[in-house]
């Protein structure tokens, strides 16, 4: 069984880019990944919020790509920031230290109202 | 001109002559088309043949006494002269000439000119030949293909899509058909009252027709078992469907046996085939029955017998492909081998497994497969004489829940995980754990199908899940024999990721060994397996 490509959706709000993902995070969405990231800091944003409440299936290959993310962010400087994550992703966030680097919220409100307090 | 080649080499067809162009100097010749010149038969036993092949030079037809039909006909079609087209010593074609325009005989200087000419046309006519045979093989070959094609489509149609879940018993199918593709089968069909009928047979011949005989005795025997249940009645029944419309020198032999999954009772009757081992606890023993191949003669009897598979037992339907496998020698692997197989190794998969391995070991590891090789297992877990509703009664050892394979191909780690998921709920594993399980499978299988398989197409993942009383253990096997590089990855450590000195990938195993309680790896002849456990019951089961 293989899966579609990843659908992602690129939103402003706020001054923070939020990314949705929608189905599997696994080798297939790399390109949609990568050009969602494109797409979100194409023009100046504060930080980029990823939205996994529509997420599915994230297996090890997922997990790389998001560290690959983290990396571009970390490269400008960017904050990133996570939201709607199962307690099983989130514990695996935990485990793979994901969490360390990059800020998980219960929602969408708290994770864009994290940046905006923590912005100068 | 006459050419001679392969199958045609029997025949001198007259379909042009050359004859003189009076108009110019008589040493001149041109082609006359005469198209209302019949063919010449050359029986191969016709005098004319040896006659041209050993003559030095144009042959004069009229002049020539020989008892030959074929030189019979050469003259009542007029031709004069025949000149062998020799290429090579050997007899490739012959040119015919019919009476020169000016009615003369043919002069000294016309025979050199023509033999010069059948000397240099000789090697380029067998070039034409050759090149004419090499397409035809080519056709040939191409149809022989798509042939195959056909015929492995239909058998594969007709095979097993997924074995039955029996509690207490695990049941295990390896088909694999030979390059030519023969005639094997193998079904397994649930039948009323929770019994279950298990078939294995072989079609004599190869290629389509086999594969249709095999459908229709596969169809037959489907109808019949669901209204008689005595398999001896089943082969009596499939006999007189098949007798009437059976190819000739085809024939059908088949094993069918009626299982009662909660005593272990396993009825059979036996049409000619190969005859099943069972593994007991005294050795491995042969199930005979008399009866003579489907579709041979009707009115045929078939013996019935019976047994009763103990717990531990394993029974093993084989195809003839197993025991007629030769070595280089020519030896056979014969019954002997397999009966010892039988009773010297674990049933089940790992029964086919080893089987195959001894299999490799006899005929050599690049020998082409000879025939069908098929194999269906049904064995019965150790201490569940009395299990019937799935779950296990107190105090009993490991139990196998199910055994099934997955292709290599990406994603397919979600079959893998769904499946195992859907067999495990039920057994009181806290949701959280089960999602962990899930991760640690998924993860698991994409390794073996990654760097164990290589995302070969004929390499597939088999996935095991056991069950003890507080205990799931799921053992993920692939043809990677020994560790990888991969498989030993570095430990993840994100910082170093972060910084560009670690690749991004190489977090399947930390996930793997994070998720699970416990995780164990073994190597065992070509074959890698990983063995995830997880208790029913945690220390994190609190936070669920």
């Amino acid at each position: 069984m293989t899966t579609s490509e990843l659908p992602t959706a690129v939103r402003r709000r706020d001054g923070v880019a939020v990314i949705d993902l929608v189905g599997d995070v696994n080798g297939r969405a790399e390109g949609a990944l990568d050009a969602a990231w494109a797409e979100a800091t194409a023009v100046d944003t504060d930080a980029v919020v990823l939205n996994f409440e529509d997420a599915g299936y994230i297996n090890s290959t997922g997990i790389a790509l998001i560290v690959g993310l983290l990396a571009k962010a970390r490269a400008r400087s960017l904050p990133i920031r996570a939201y709607g994550l199962t307690p099983h992703y989130r514990e695996i966030f935990e485990i793979t230290r994901l969490a360390d680097f990059l800020a998980i919220n219960p929602d969408e409100d708290s994770a864009v109202r994290g940046v905006e307090r923590s912005a100068p | 001109m006459t050419t001679l080649t392969g199958s045609f080499r029997r025949r001198l067809l007259g379909r042009s002559a050359v004859g003189e162009k009076a108009s110019r100097d008589d040493a001149s010749l041109v082609a006359v088309p005469q198209d209302d010149l019949d063919p010449v038969d050359i029986a191969p036993n016709d005098p004319l043949l040896a006659y041209l092949q050993s003559a030095s030079g144009a042959v004069d037809v009229e002049a020539l006494e020989l008892d030959s039909p074929a030189l019979a006909s050469l003259k009542a079609a007029g031709v004069k002269l025949a000149v062998p087209l020799v290429s090579q010593g050997e007899l490739i074609g012959v040119l015919h000439l019919g009476p020169r325009r000016s009615e003369q005989d043919y002069s000294t200087d016309d025979k050199k000119l023509l033999e010069n000419l059948a000397a240099q046309a000789a090697p380029a006519l067998r070039v034409g030949q050759l090149v004419r045979e090499q397409q035809a093989e080519a056709v040939t070959r191409q149809r022989f293909q798509q042939e195959l094609e056909v015929a492995k489509l239909i058998q594969q149609n007709f095979l097993p899509k997924v074995l039955p879940d029996l509690p207490g018993w695990q049941v295990a199918a390896f088909y694999k058909p030979a390059r030519e593709v023969g005639g094997d089968f193998y079904d397994v069909i649930p039948l009323p009252d929770g019994q279950v009928g298990f078939v294995v047979g072989d079609v004599t011949d190869k290629g389509v027709p086999a594969a249709l005989v095999m459908a229709a005795t596969r169809s037959v025997l489907r109808a019949s078992a669901q209204r008689l249940v005595e398999p001896g009645i089943v082969l009596e029944r499939i006999n007189e469907h098949l007798c009437p419309d059976m190819p000739e020198k085809m024939f059908v032999t088949c094993l069918y046996g009626v299982l009662e999954p909660e005593t272990g009772r396993f009825r059979f009757a036996n049409a000619g085939h190969d005859l099943p081992y069972v593994k007991t606890a005294d050795g491995s023993v042969e199930l005979r029955a008399r009866g003579m191949p489907l579709g041979l003669m009707p009115g045929m009897v078939y013996e019935e017998k019976e047994t009763i598979l103990a717990p531990g037992d394993s029974l093993l339907l084989h195809s003839d492909g197993v025991v007629e496998a030769h070595d280089p020698d020519g030896e056979m692997f014969g019954f002997p081998r397999l009966k010892d197989a039988v009773a010297r190794y674990p049933g089940g998969g790992e029964l086919i497994d080893r089987v195959l391995t001894d299999l490799r070991a006899h005929t050599g590891p690049d020998a082409e497969q000879e025939d069908d090789i098929t194999m269906v297992t049904l064995s019965r877990s150790p201490g569940l004489a009395h299990a019937s509703n799935g779950s296990p009664p107190a105090g009993t050892a490991t139990r196998q829940l199910v055994e099934f394979e997955v292709p290599s191909a990406e994603g397919n780690e979600r079959i893998a995980l769904q499946r195992v998921s859907d067999i495990v709920a039920p057994l009181g594993l806290g949701d959280a754990r089960l999602k962990r399980l899930e991760t640690a499978v998924g993860e698991a299988t994409m390794n073996a199908m990654e760097h164990g398989n290589g995302y070969r197409d004929d390499l597939s993942v088999t996935v095991r899940v056991m069950a003890e009383d507080d205990v799931v253990r799921v053992l993920i096997t692939d043809h990677g024999g020994e560790p990888s590089p991969d498989r030993t990855a570095e430990v993840p450590d994100i910082e170093a990721k972060l910084a560009g000195l670690q690749r991004p990938r190489g977090w399947g195993l930390f996930l793997i060994k994070n998720m699970v309680d416990e995780a164990h790896e073994t190597h065992e002849d070509h074959l890698h397996t990983l063995e995830l456990v997880m208790h029913r019951k945690g220390d994190d089961d609190d936070d669920e």
